[in-house]
């Protein structure tokens, strides 16, 4: 089935118009129609955008001008700015937001003729591992529906997952991307911050943000990575770097890289069939040519309170442009302005985000400054320190991507702190600003999808890229197959 | 451990209303999040740098040129009020 191949499948079957991609579209929106009552991976579905990209990819096709992503159907969160079209952050206080502009990445993809099918279901302002925290539903894992799909990028690993897209955006503050992936059986990318313009996504923690695609494999990653990553005056932070071709990087040589295995990583509480896959992944990498040794990242316990102390300082800030004023939720006859804003917000924030806000203040507030935050700053220079020497030593380090499958929906939404240590080994790759990438290797005995981690050098996407292509190559893993 | 007292002052900063519920679970989940990030404490990090920000090699310059910016119709658009080019907000000073 054609709606359930890769971006470099669908590409062929375009180009040798053996498919429209008028006819790909409505085949998407027809298997959205059946699965996503179960699944729920949409906030926002837009068929009428979708079918006039298509003809207009149609038309671009038939006039013999077709790109790698022309006539794509892509999902993108709904915490990416799509004008005209609702941006939620799957919050209540933006249920009614329309942005008066396209984000970077929205323009890009656009302008390289993919379709934007809808937008996808998250944990409410990118705030949990689940995709539980959303105002609007819950997202369900295509893989196995007692299962959440991760978080927050829960609805478009899920849309990938489960055939509904053929890739999706998503958005990684913390494992974000990779963490859904990995419970979903898909390729999850976080590019080196800076790597892609971060202009037009709602703003959780300015620092730690970047958006990166999620696809079913290695090489559609490295399409869309080509198209979306590049400098953006409109990003101060964007990086100013010539753009790279990552597809053109796949397939060199990897012999003699060195790969390394940080010990803090393969810790108690890591469940024994996730190890077991990723020892399987880490003797098949050693099949592609490259050198296994052991490495050490030493403050790798200080992370979670690290990010914790962090990510909640930069969101309660960032959180504070939602005060009903020039857009979002109102509460309707306030008597006064601060009692507009506080109402406004009690009503419009679900309590994650509340719990986030919270936390963040403290940690910010007089007093406590130092002891939080300063600290925390302080960590993370001690954090990016280990990855800068295990760097001295390795190309690139191996972890897995999360220390268990899947959980079941409903498993840890009353213990926040739970939550948040499912993230263990993704944060610190915010912390420190690298790439990192989640490729599927193996399944429990339950059939939940397991994932593990390639960590590079920052702006080393090639590298990463190609190591992981290689990986998959060489390995019979595969992700689970799509249910029809 | 928090009091609630603490609780409600942050909430006041927050710019937060909480329901009594709330601030109950609220008292309870902050202060296990903050014993757990109170390890922290364990490291001597007296001569450390902090760290804001990854800027590798960020700092995207350029020429002080004015750019188009979104007229004032479309800037108002998400606004539940406004009037006469601007956001409405309830009343700030009293008459009296």
């Amino acid at each position: 089935m054609i709606n359930t191949d890769t971006i470099h499948g669908v590409h062929q079957a375009l180009k040798k118009k053996e498919v429209s991609a008028r006819e790909l579209v409505a085949s998407i929106y027809e298997r959205i129609e059946r699965l996503e009552g179960d699944i729920g991976a949409y906030i926002t579905l837009t068929p009428d955008m979708a079918f006039a990209q298509a003809d207009a990819a149609d038309r671009a096709i038939s006039s013999g001008d077709i790109g790698p992503l022309t006539g794509i159907p892509i999902a993108i969160k709904d915490n990416i700015c799509t004008r005209g079209v609702r941006t939620t952050c799957a919050s209540h206080i933006l249920s009614d937001f329309l942005p008066p502009y396209d984000a970077t990445v929205v323009s890009l993809l656009t302008q390289a003729g993919a379709i934007c099918i809808g937008k996808t279901n998250m944990d409410e302002f990118a705030m949990g591992s689940s995709t539980e925290n959303s105002s609007y539903k819950i997202t369900r894992n295509p893989v196995n529906t007692a299962y959440v799909p991760g978080g927050s990028s829960g609805g478009s690993a899920a849309s990938v997952s489960a055939g509904m897209a053929v890739a999706a955006l998503g958005s990684d503050t913390g494992g974000s991307i990779r963490q859904p992936a990995s419970y979903c059986g898909i390729v999850g990318l976080k590019p080196t911050y800076g790597r892609v313009s971060r202009y037009g996504l709602v703003a959780f923690a300015s620092s730690l943000d970047q958006i990166g695609p999620l696809c079913k494999n290695v090489t559609d990653t490295a399409t869309m990575m080509d198209i979306i990553s590049g400098h953006d005056t409109r990003d101060a932070t964007c990086a100013k770097r010539p753009p790279e071709s990552y597809t053109s990087g796949l397939g060199a040589s990897i012999n003699g890289v060195r790969v390394g295995i940080p010990k803090e990583y393969f810790i108690e509480g890591i469940e024994g069939e996730v190890s077991a896959a990723v020892n399987g992944a880490i003797q098949d990498i050693k099949k592609t040519g490259c050198v296994v040794k052991e490495v050490s990242l030493p403050h790798t316990p200080y992370t979670i309170s690290t990010y914790y102390v962090l990510a909640t300082a930069e969101a309660s800030s960032n959180l504070a442009r939602y005060d009903g004023v020039r857009y979002g939720y109102r509460v309707p006859l306030a008597n006064s302005l601060l009692e507009m804003y506080t109402k406004s917000r009690m009503i419009g924030f679900g309590p994650e985000v509340k719990r986030r806000i919270m936390l963040g203040t403290y940690v910010l507030s007089s007093g406590y400054y130092d002891a939080y935050y300063k600290k925390a700053q302080q960590m993370r220079t001690l954090i990016t320190q280990d990855f800068m020497d295990v760097f001295k030593q390795v190309d690139v380090v191996l972890t897995p991507t999360a220390p268990t499958t899947a959980f079941k929906i409903g498993e840890k939404s009353d213990n926040p702190l739970q939550m948040y240590l499912s993230d263990i080994f993704t944060i610190s790759v915010n912390l420190a600003g690298l790439p990192a990438i989640s490729i599927p290797c193996g399944m429990s005995k339950e059939g939940l999808p397991i994932g593990f981690q390639l960590i590079g050098r920052p702006f080393d996407e090639t590298h990463l890229l190609n190591i992981a292509y290689q990986y998959e190559k060489k390995t019979t893993v595969c992700s689970p197959t799509i249910k029809n | 451990m928090l009091g609630q007292d603490v609780v409600l002052s942050v909430a006041k900063l927050a710019r937060l209303s909480l329901t009594s519920e709330e601030v109950d679970r609220f008292t309870g989940q902050l202060g296990q999040i903050l014993s757990h990030i109170d390890q922290l404490n364990a490291l001597d990090t007296q001569n450390v740098v902090p760290t804001s920000h990854q800027s590798i090699d960020t700092g995207a310059f350029r020429e002080d040129v004015a750019q188009p910016s979104l007229p004032c119709s479309v800037a108002l658009e998400n606004a539940l009020e406004s009037e006469g080019g601007f956001f409405k907000v309830p009343k700030i000073i009293s008459a009296s």
